[in-house]
């Protein structure tokens, strides 16, 4: 007999993993950005029971939000082209599942040789742990030198961003 | 509460499911996002054992990631705009100009 918390999972897990397929299989690509969008939220839902709220909200403001909605931009940008159905590498997509079957069986078998080496149940999450406030004070003391460092990268990625979309002006 | 097994498990599924998106797909949008599947899959990890452990530093390794894939999608999708301007297209199998 399922107990509540393993019914929310699994049917959260649920989800997740019919959303990740339907991303994969929809020929169509602003469907599979829309799937893509489901599962980032339901993940998020995931973080939330495991007791991370802040990451649970940033994943939804960042992730669904912001960079999902730069990818929705760039395929309506770029015309959401359908591409034909003929394969031009030969045998590629049977590759592909002898692939995900085999890296599906080998992270399987690990994590239940790990899982019977004594990893336990999760415990339910106490009192302050992980609120925004913990978070905040972790990283402006701790971890300030690595946060003001991804400042840096995300202006040099925005820089990078239009170098490379800018088209120069012909002056003649 | 459930045993964290099952979080790696779904992770587990989750990365796969990833490498055979960018193994399957020949959009190249369609690629990137299967890359952030697999980001996604690092995350949950990052997260189960943050809780399990009761460590904050698996969640703040998990906004470090949020912020690198930020960047990283604003220079990939920059880069796949420039290559639609070119060949009009993002099949990646139409990106083959250096093969001898």
């Amino acid at each position: 007999m399922l107990s509540s918390q393993e019914l929310v999972f699994f049917s959260v897990a649920l989800v997740v993993i019919a959303t990740a397929v339907a991303m994969l299989l929809s020929r169509n690509a602003v469907h599979s950005v829309l799937f893509l969008v489901l599962n980032f939220a339901s993940v998020a839902a995931l973080y939330m029971i495991l007791g991370a709220p802040f990451i649970a909200l940033a994943q939804v403001t960042v992730y669904a939000g912001a960079i999902m909605i730069l990818f929705l931009f760039v395929v309506m940008l770029l015309g959401a082209e359908r591409l034909s159905g003929k394969e031009p590498l030969r045998g590629q997509r049977l590759m592909a599942g002898v692939v995900f079957v085999a890296l599906l069986v080998e992270a399987g078998v690990m994590v239940m040789l790990q899982s019977r080496g004594g990893l336990g149940s999760l415990t339910p999450p106490t009192g302050s742990f992980a609120n925004p406030a913990e978070i905040g004070m972790a990283l402006f003391t701790s971890y300030s030198l690595p946060f003001e460092l991804t400042s840096v990268l995300l202006v040099v990625a925005a820089v990078g961003a239009i170098v490379l979309t800018h088209r120069e002006k012909k002056e003649h | 509460m459930v045993p964290v097994s099952y979080y790696l498990a779904l992770s587990v599924i989750l990365f796969s499911l990833g490498v055979m998106g960018v193994l399957l797909r020949r959009n190249a949008i369609v690629i990137f996002m299967s890359l952030e599947l697999m980001f996604n899959a690092a995350n949950l990890v990052f997260v189960a054992f943050a809780s399990y452990y009761q460590a904050l530093s698996g969640q703040i390794f998990v906004f470090f990631v949020m912020t690198v894939a930020a960047a990283e999608v604003a220079v990939g999708l920059a880069l796949m705009v420039a290559i639609f301007r070119s060949k009009k297209s993002i099949d990646v199998d139409q990106m083959s100009s250096m093969k001898g």
